[in-house]
């Protein structure tokens, strides 16, 4: 299950990589969705993977009987999704809004903060 | 995998934290406290800014507590909820965190109080001073915490308040730069993450001092080296090392002068931090191990940084340049290791955070008094305003590294470093960043202030405004000329927090108080 897994992130991976190197805004955000997704999967995957009973301690216990899954991945998940969640939702919203602004997606058109042919310094006075 | 669990887990949550404990947790909680206080308060934003000044006051005061008692009593641990702690989550201050939590509080009081009049009521309106306040619990945060996740949950809430910040006012320059600083930033936290799970993977705890306690235990079983290299290259996107920098010159220039000072001083020595403390304190063999890569980088770094500063004729961009060529100093301390390489790291960071923010200040003021952040616009500052000139000045011989500057000592402690380890191409480029720094802040200097002034803008434009302004300019030049007249407080301070990383032993002690189990 690990090693199929495995591949699946690795596909993630690849797929956010090819995306992010894009020249629109657009598919750069689709890419970081997907960034984070293989992440979250990754964590999954790290945390290992047992058929295991769900840790919940039994009445007049302090500990969990036997052994029992392990929750924390989860944990560490849920907080992550939410996370890339609301920083794809800005993200969004942000190229959304550049493209408003700017009147294009196409990084390679983005030069209103760095404008081309910005002359150099005065070299004397 | 399923965790043995100690026998009696009961024992470990009952007691109640000291109260005097609490002081660890006030520089996050104060911050978050306020700023919801300013959100309830979003209609009414005449009071935001004595409210923010009160709450960041009080913040202050806070770390100020916290760094006497670590100083006094060694680090401090307190632990969520009373869980034993590689489960529960720790906050865990020693004279590093607590430290540079100190000047990155103060950093935010002196940048409200010159916010309270750069900022209109519009910037209000839109939240600046609730987007401050969070932006300085993240930041605490970080600061403060002892555990990886945390770390990275911080990192994301100083990130999304600095989108907020960034983009304060929605002109098009600052969506564009914004949209760059956003995404870069994403992908290298999102690599922290990545790092972060292959870390849990591989030590099963995220707790600091857990993996400090397990590192040794598992060199050369575990994929450390690769652990550390991404590490490396998240934290170095984080603080804008060379080739992953440009999402830096792209934004910093943007926002309003107040927030550009606010990033300028913190953000990028977050990365700094991060660095240090996952490099030194828990991977030192593996930072051995890339101690050449990290100082390659930490040389190009500083001289492309520097370059790029001399190119510009903006001085915000200019400015921006010139944080990126000092993290590259602070990076050769990385790269050099051991104490002297570490303390200078450290102290390079102080002085970093303030005199960066001063000078992003001094760009607007300049501007008040020249009407223009431009090279080509700007003369005759010194006619105008003699005591600007004073300080302008002091920030020059900081940033280059003269005496009475504050920048001498630390890159004294550098370059004696990397000699003592021969490594002298690192040191050459420490002194030849510091040479290019002098001309280009001689230059700006120069043509700002000695040049004759040519007709721009009509006289008598200062009033009780910039009073206020210069008041907070001269609060962030004190310490400055305090660090370069004086510096055995601050050196010493630097020794302490670089031992406490080195040898982490009373670190681990504290948040393992009844021995490991």
């Amino acid at each position: 299950m690990e090693a199929i897994l495995s591949y699946v992130v690795a596909v993630f991976f690849a797929v956010a990589i090819y995306m992010m190197l894009s020249t629109h805004v657009v598919r750069i955000v689709l890419g970081v969705a997907i960034f984070g997704n293989a992440v979250n999967l990754l964590i999954f995957t790290a945390g290992r993977i047992v058929r295991e009973v769900p840790p919940i301690i039994p009445e007049g216990h302090d500990v969990p009987v036997g052994i029992v899954a392990n929750p924390l991945p989860q944990a560490l998940i849920l907080t992550a999704i939410v996370i890339s969640f609301s920083f794809f939702a800005f993200l969004l919203v942000l190229a959304y809004r550049a493209y408003q602004e700017i009147g294009t997606d196409e990084t390679g058109g983005m030069r209103v903060a760095e404008p081309e042919g910005d002359g150099l310094p005065p070299m004397g006075y | 995998m399923a965790v043995t669990l100690p026998a009696d887990l009961s024992a470990a949550m009952t007691g109640v934290t000291a109260l005097a404990d609490w002081v660890i947790v006030a520089p996050v909680a104060v911050p978050i406290l306020f700023g919801a206080l300013l959100l309830m308060f979003r209609h009414e934003t005449r009071s935001h800014a004595l409210i923010a000044l009160a709450g960041l006051a009080i913040t202050v005061g806070s770390t100020v507590a916290l760094l006497s008692r670590v100083l006094g009593e060694g680090p401090l641990a307190m632990t969520m909820g009373r869980w034993l702690p590689p489960f529960g989550i720790s906050f865990t201050a020693d004279a590093l965190g607590a430290a540079f939590a100190l000047v990155a509080s103060a950093i935010a009081l002196i940048c409200a109080l010159f916010a309270a009049r750069d900022i209109s009521a519009t910037g209000r309106r839109y939240g600046f001073y609730p987007f401050l306040m969070l932006m300085m619990a993240g930041v605490n945060g970080a600061f403060l915490t002892g555990d990886v996740f945390n770390l990275y949950v911080w990192f994301e809430v100083f990130l999304i308040s600095s989108f907020g910040l960034l983009i304060l006012g929605s002109e098009r320059d600052q969506i564009d730069g914004a949209t760059k600083y956003a995404i870069l930033n994403l992908v290298g936290t999102t690599l922290f993450l990545i790092g972060t799970g292959y870390l849990y993977g591989t030590f099963g705890t995220l707790n600091m001092a857990d993996i400090a306690r397990k590192v040794d235990g598992l060199r050369g079983t575990g994929p450390l080296m690769t652990l550390a290299a991404l590490y490396f290259l998240a934290f170095a996107m984080k603080a804008a090392a060379f080739p992953v920098n440009f999402w830096l010159p792209a934004s910093y220039h943007t926002p309003r002068i107040v927030i550009a000072a606010l990033f300028g001083g913190l953000l990028t020595k977050i990365g700094i931090y991060a660095l240090l403390r996952v490099f030194v304190m828990l991977f030192p063999v593996e930072r051995a191990e890339l101690s050449t890569v990290i100082g390659l980088v930490a040389a190009a770094t500083m001289i492309i940084g520097i370059l790029g500063a001399l190119a510009q004729s903006d001085t915000r961009r200019i400015f921006g340049f010139v944080v990126i060529s000092g993290v590259g100093v602070m990076l050769a301390g990385v790269a050099l290791g051991g104490a002297a390489g570490t303390s200078g790291a450290i102290l390079y960071a102080v002085h970093s955070m303030l005199v960066m923010t001063a000078l992003y200040l001094l760009a607007g003021l300049m501007r008040e008094v020249g009407g223009s952040f431009s090279l080509h616009e700007l003369s005759g500052l010194y006619k105008a305003s003699p005591l600007l000139a004073g300080i302008a000045l002091l920030l020059v011989f900081s940033i280059s590294g003269l005496p009475p500057g504050s920048g001498l000592w630390p890159k004294v402690v550098l370059v004696k470093a990397a000699l003592d380890g021969n490594q002298w191409w690192l040191a050459l480029a420490i002194l030849a960043t510091g040479l290019l720094t002098t001309i280009t802040m001689g230059r700006v200097f120069a043509l700002a202030f000695w040049r004759e002034k040519a007709a721009l803008k009509p006289e008598g434009e200062t009033g009780p405004l910039t009073t206020l302004g210069g008041v907070s300019l001269i609060a962030l030049t004190l310490p400055l000329l305090v660090l370069g007249v004086y510096p055995e407080p601050f050196i010493r301070m630097a020794d302490i927090a670089a031992a406490g990383l080195i040898d982490s032993s009373t670190y681990i002690n504290t948040v393992f108080p009844g021995g490991t189990p």
